[in-house]
């Protein structure tokens, strides 16, 4: 059984969501990347600062 | 007006080439990319000769579908609550993966660990971006998207 830790989950999620979103949303191959690695680290980025936010709020 | 308008200047090369793939490319029927890219992660694509594209989405929609069973992630087959309509809908988006895993007996039948529900979350989300992958399919057949 595959067990990853809760970051690691979430990096691999990222990932394959915006690969897909990347090629399905823009249309040049340039655009594609661009559009892939803005939604990567927006997804990544974004749970990082709600993380934060739950830390905070938990204490 | 112009006096002396510049010369236009092009190359042949590879225009009958591409006249020829998107020929081939429009001899599919309209809804065959759409099934087949359901059916088949990427196979929409693979129809239409955009090889690249196909393999990407091909690669990240099986290996997400694969991850979430691995995590022993649940396959949603009844149907209790709007919850589990919206489950089984998503795990449908993944066509013959789905079909496959239930027949094979993969998947797990009730989340017992905290990656069981990621690895659950995976396979739905695999599904949906498998739906998206087959609808751009679509839009590239009909010429909505170039």
């Amino acid at each position: 059984m595959f067990k990853p830790s809760h970051f690691a989950a979430v990096v691999l999620f990222a990932l394959f969501a915006s690969t897909v979103f990347g090629i399905t949303q823009r249309e040049t191959p340039k655009r594609m990347l661009r559009y892939g690695i803005y939604c990567f680290v927006f997804f990544v980025g974004s749970v990082l600062a709600w993380s934060w936010v739950m830390f905070f709020i938990a204490r | 007006m112009e006096l002396f308008p510049a010369p236009i200047r092009y190359s042949q090369v590879g225009m009958a080439t591409e006249q020829k793939s998107s020929a081939e490319a429009q001899q599919v029927s309209v809804y065959l990319p759409l099934i087949a890219g359901w059916l088949v992660p990427g196979a929409g694509h693979f129809l239409l000769r955009k090889w690249g594209r196909g393999a990407l989405l091909s690669v990240s929609i099986v290996c997400m579908y694969a991850l979430g069973i691995a995590m022993q992630g649940k396959l949603y087959s009844s149907v209790h609550d709007v919850l589990d309509i919206l489950g089984l809908a998503g795990d449908l988006g993944n066509g013959m993966l789905f079909i496959v895993s239930r027949l094979a007996g993969l998947g797990a039948d009730s989340v017992q660990q905290t990656t069981a529900d990621y690895g659950t979350r995976f396979i739905v989300v695999a599904g949906l971006l498998n739906v998206i992958a087959a609808v751009d399919a679509h839009n590239l057949r009909t010429g909505r998207k170039s």
